[in-house]
């Protein structure tokens, strides 16, 4: 298939598909940040992930309406308050949820699964009532929107470049959160032996609300993020969810360097494979290819032996 | 801490207690006359429809209820079953006759527009009834034994077994939605006709047919209900509640859970089968996530533990949503995600778990005195 | 009699449409005279429909809910639209139009129950309704069995033509070979690269596409490419239109697909002012969720386009945006299904009778003259003949239309050469 090309044009395409499969391991590796600390941390499903990224999404586009018709001056650094806002926005959401919710759940993973699945179905009714049926469009500071022209021939775009390193950043930020600080030292004294972690001081239930709410927030700073790339809509949440958790499940829960690692393979396969196939037999062989090695290797890649 | 008690839920003594089979003889009354009496045609063939979903509801209260296997890809299952009794349907409808201005008559109108010319080798069997109904049974037991050992040998965990089979729903449809030139693609297998030259599409066939569900219905309760007070069962109910110690006794634990999913799967299968019949179509819209998500929710409604609260669950939430989305069409997804939320906070065992809790105790108590007065009964409302 | 009242109404109907639709005054205002012209039901209704002196019943079936409520508002939008402006002329045959709705919820078993209801219940004369194919194909049997009439908006696939449905809008020749024939005449296309959802209308419309480059332009189809319904990442397909620098790139993506694919092709720095994209899936209603900028310069291929320049469509457009806000936008679906009341109430006038069997014997040949689309007419295979037009997208989510086929394009549901 390469024999009509030119050496110049097939290297530049390997320098972009490189990035191409770059910036979607980027996507999914915050897709699946927030969810692999809910799901890893705590073994809660949360299948209501998506719709809190879809929060933030909404937060965003809320943002570039104000910025646009109060601050225009301000606008081309509107997207660094969306992302802020959409933190806190899905973070506090996320906290509330653990509050009336989940905790009285713990105990029972599966059953959180049902009642997060209930909470995802009213809150896309939520956006529905309040934002209308339709997908709304974000728009985006100019300085975002393009790509950079590396040579004549290779082309990066600006937007896939920040996803990157915002994830990159929020990736370090949470590695550094959760094994440098004293938070962090908590969450993990709880996910390991929670009687313990209790009788030793640590209140339990607020480390749990907060890595809840942490979770949730990253999943806004995705949906904020996703505005660049993705549609946002009511339902646009549904979208990711299947992705996400197969990532998650198969890094492996409660390794934050699994869900990485995992995210990297399934991206690259998946950018590799639509280069040279077609985009649904690409999708369905890295599904397949996942699945497979999960009845393979249920653990994950990555596992790390807890006691509860 | 919702745990049942054991003891409730498995019986040493007979077949059914005594209130069971009051249970079965309401559920059958219900089934058969009430609703037979009380309904149109058209509102008859939409429980009929409902019905089909509840065996699906029943499966899982066998593998999620006793086993504590949650399966949310019972809509793989429930489409098998219907695609293999759509490719039966479709070709008895694709006659060389009714098909003759096709390009390639005698195969079905959505290969032709796909420039298929001859029938795929494995749609072939299916112009045979008898191995068409063979298949509704073996090819999902099959698929779910397959999974059921991979997976459960490996000892994955409820939640790990949860996300894979939703993956696996996700997988199928995408596969049915592509493959259009054999599946029908996303508009699924549609303009079924008869059934061994049986016209399907009458009243009087949908009549006949909601009797043939029904009746296949309750067989299959009282199978399960077989299957329940086995020795099977209770070593089922006892993994759920201590894996370790059953596998400790020496008992094959991956073996019993991929029989109670493969028992889930057939029976999802014969519903689908039965779905197909009545609504005259298949698609790939029954077999993704969200469906079988649902049907879960039909069974957490009954009463996880209760293979009638399984039937009740799926009637109460399909007429719940009939009603609601044609009323208030806007309130319904708030009603039905407020449903779930509400089952698993307030009532884990669900419908059953209310009788259980406040109807039980009074009537049991009534029971000595000279008869139950049917009003308290706790279903008699729908 | 009732050829009488038929010959009297278009006129009057057209002066009402011109008074500008005042809304309910006008419609208590209406001549009662009329009913004591119409024909007597029994003469008019031999089938048992649901007719009274002064009523006929007719059904709008789409859905309110679920994942398709997004695309369905506008149809059913219109078509409400279309009923008001009818009764407020007078009804049909003097009879003022009671609509039953129904909501589809975005599940075919559903659409096919409540259309059994509308049928079996509330015996509708008609029914204007469904949107996706997969809903059509699950409603047909019904129709077919009972006997009732459907009119279905959205352009599709073909390879249908039911006795009991009227398709009013395009089947996939209609939108696309004249849409081919002009980018090839005016951009000299030569190589083309196909994009699309993973379903039938896409790999059905993309069929005949390339049917019509190889066969027809003598052209070269350089990729065909589908992506599972709800797909949100195309960098990879986008590097694959890098190396193989396509004249046009052709695209039938759907759903929140296409706002994921023409961010990031922008984002890719592919200038859609100079890359000549061609679709045949985006109306103004998609371009809502995508942004203006995002898709600005990309070629449509349509029938109607809300910016359409002609009397019938200014009233239409000023119309509609009395009735449903003045910021909503009037896509291609939602002016086919604009059509369904006004081509059965000139058909049930031509047949004298709401009879099914008579009203669809009457309908071919139908002409509509006050279409916003400009003229239209009924073919004997029920589907309509119509202009293909192909418009450029605008920063401020409009089309300007560049190209408009000279005639009406015979519709052809089964087109001989393509399959």
């Amino acid at each position: 298939m390469f024999g009509d090309y030119s050496l110049t044009d097939l290297s530049s395409i390997f320098v972009m598909q490189g990035f191409a499969g770059l910036i979607l391991f980027s996507v999914y590796t915050l897709m699946a940040l927030g969810l692999a600390i809910i799901f890893g941390q705590m073994g809660v499903i949360n299948m209501a992930h998506g719709e809190f990224m879809i929060l933030g999404a909404y937060v965003t586009y809320l943002c570039s309406g104000f910025f646009q018709t109060h601050l225009p001056a301000l606008f081309p650094a509107y997207f660094f308050v969306a992302m802020a806002l959409a933190f806190i926005a899905s973070g506090a959401l996320g906290m509330l949820v653990e509050w009336a919710l989940i905790r009285h759940l713990y105990k029972r993973p599966l059953d959180t699964l049902l009642a997060t699945w209930g909470l995802s179905l009213i809150l896309q009714q939520t956006y529905r009532t309040i934002f209308g049926a339709r997908e709304v469009g974000v728009e985006l500071p100019a300085w975002l929107i393009g790509s950079v022209q590396v040579t004549d021939s290779i082309e990066i775009p600006i937007n896939g470049m920040f996803v990157m390193a915002i994830t990159t950043l929020i990736t370090i930020g949470v590695a550094l959160l959760m094994y440098r600080s004293r938070f962090g030292a908590q969450v993990r004294a709880v996910v390991q032996n929670r009687p313990m972690a209790g009788a030793v001081g640590i209140d339990t239930e607020r480390v749990d609300r907060l890595t809840f709410g942490l979770g949730c927030g990253i999943a806004g700073i995705a949906g904020s993020a996703f505005t660049m790339v993705g549609s946002t809509g009511p339902t646009s949440g549904q979208l990711y969810i299947v992705d996400t958790f197969l990532i998650v499940v198969f890094g492996g829960a409660a390794s934050l360097l699994g869900t990485i690692a995992s995210a990297f393979s399934i991206s690259q396969t998946q950018s590799t494979l639509e280069f040279f196939l077609s985009g649904s037999t690409a999708k369905v062989i890295t599904l397949l290819a996942v699945v497979g090695i999960l009845m393979l290797r249920p653990q994950g890649l990555f596992t790390l032996k807890v006691r509860r | 801490m919702t745990r049942p008690n054991p003891a409730q839920t498995v019986n040493d003594n007979p077949f059914m207690k005594p209130m069971e089979w009051v249970s079965l003889a309401l559920l059958a009354a219900v089934i058969f006359v009430v609703l037979p009496m009380l309904l149109d045609a058209f509102r008859l063939n939409l429980v009929g429809k409902y019905l089909t979903y509840s065996f699906v509801a029943l499966g899982l209260v066998i593998c999620w209820g006793f086993g504590g296997i949650l399966s949310l890809g019972q809509g793989v299952f429930f489409g098998l079953g219907g695609y293999l009794m759509a490719m039966y349907l479709k070709l008895e409808a694709s006659s060389v006759e009714n098909t003759k201005i096709q390009s390639t008559p005698g195969i079905p109108d959505f290969m032709d527009w796909n420039q298929i010319t001859a029938l795929p080798w494995f749609w072939k069997p299916f112009t045979s009834l008898p191995f068409t109904l063979i298949a509704v049974i073996v090819v999902p037991a099959l698929f779910a034994f397959v999974i059921g050992t991979a997976m459960f040998r490996r000892r994955v965990g409820g939640t790990y077994f949860a996300i894979i089979t939703q993956a696996i729903a996700a997988i199928l449809t995408i596969l049915i939605v592509g493959q259009q030139g054999y599946t029908g693609g996303i508009n699924g297998i549609t303009d079924l006709r008869t059934l061994n030259g049986w016209d399907i599409r009458t009243d009087q066939a949908h009549n006949i047919l909601y009797f043939v569900n029904g009746a296949l219905l309750v067989a299959c309760i009282l199978f399960a209900q077989y299957v329940k007070r086995s020795k099977l069962g209770r070593i089922l109910v006892a993994m759920r509640d201590k894996e370790d110690r059953v596998r400790f006794s020496g008992y094959s634990v991956a073996g019993f859970k991929t029989f109670a999913f493969c028992l889930a799967a057939v029976f999802a299968a014969i519903g689908g089968a039965m779905f197909t019949l009545q609504v005259g179509f298949m698609s790939p819209s029954f077999v993704g996530i969200v469906p079988s998500i649902e049907m879960v929710i039909y069974a957490a409604v009954g009463g996880r533990l209760s293979l009638f609260g399984a039937v009740w669950g799926t009637l109460l939430v399909n007429w719940a949503k009939t009603t609601f989305s044609e009323s208030f069409p806007e309130l319904w997804l708030f009603g039905l995600g407020g449903l779930f939320i509400l089952v698993v906070l307030a009532f884990p065992n669900g419908l059953a778990g209310i009788y259980r809790t406040y109807v039980e105790p009074r009537l049991t108590r009534r029971a000595k005195a000279p008869e139950p007065a049917p009003a308290a009964l706790p279903h008699a409302a729908e | 009699m009732a050829e009488d009242q038929g010959n009297g109404l278009p006129s009057a109907l057209r002066r009402r449409l011109l008074m500008g639709l005042a809304g309910l005054p006008a419609m208590a205002l209406m001549p009662r005279t009329s009913f004591a012209a119409a024909p007597a039901t029994a003469a008019v209704n031999t089938t048992g429909l649901a007719v009274t002196d002064t009523e006929v019943t007719v059904g709008v079936l789409h859905s309110l809910t679920g994942t398709m409520a997004i695309s369905e508002t506008g149809a059913q939008q219109a078509e409400k639209l279309a009923i008001a402006q009818i009764n407020e002329a007078g009804g049909v045959l003097g009879r003022k139009i009671k609509v039953v709705q129904e909501d589809g919820a975005s599940d075919w078993p559903t659409f096919a129950e409540k259309a059994k209801k509308l049928l079996v219940n509330d015996h509708c004369a008609a029914v204007m309704g469904c949107w996706t194919s997969a809903s059509r194909k699950a409603v047909l049997p019904v129709f077919e069995q009972y006997n009732g009439l459907l009119y279905y908006p959205t352009f599709y696939e073909g390879l249908e033509q039911s006795k009991n449905v009227f398709y009013t809008g395009q089947e996939a020749t209609q939108q696309i070979l004249a849409s081919l024939d002009w980018v090839h005449k005016e951009k000299g296309a030569k190589s083309f690269f196909f994009i699309g959802s993973d379903y039938i209308w896409p790999r059905t419309s993309n069929k005949i596409a390339r049917k019509h480059v190889e066969n027809v332009l003598k052209g070269t189809v350089v990729g065909e490419e589908y992506f599972p319904l709800g797909h949100t990442q195309f960098n990879s397909v986008i590097n694959k239109l890098k190396l193989k620098k396509p004249d046009v790139i052709f695209t039938d993506v759907v759903g929140g697909s296409n706002v994921a694919f023409y961010k990031q092709l922008k984002a890719a720095g592919i200038d859609l002012s100079k890359q000549v994209l061609l679709t045949i899936s985006v109306t103004e209603d998609e371009i809502d969720g995508i942004g203006g900028e995002n898709i600005a310069g990309a070629y449509s291929c349509m029938k109607y386009f809300q910016s359409l320049k002609n009397p019938n469509n200014e009233k239409f457009v000023a119309a509609f945006h009395k009735m449903w806000g003045e910021k909503t936008v009037i896509g291609d679906v939602t002016q086919a299904a604009y059509l369904g009341p006004f081509l059965w109430k000139m058909a049930c006038e031509k047949a004298g009778s709401f009879d099914v069997d008579k009203v669809v014997a009457a309908s071919p040949g139908l002409e509509f003259k006050e279409a916003p689309e400009g003229y239209v007419r009924i073919d004997p295979n029920h589907h309509l003949w119509s202009k293909t037009r192909v418009a450029k997208a605008l920063p401020n989510g409009q089309f300007e239309v560049v190209y408009e086929s000279p005639e009406l394009i015979k519709p052809d549901p089964f087109p001989k050469g393509y399959q």
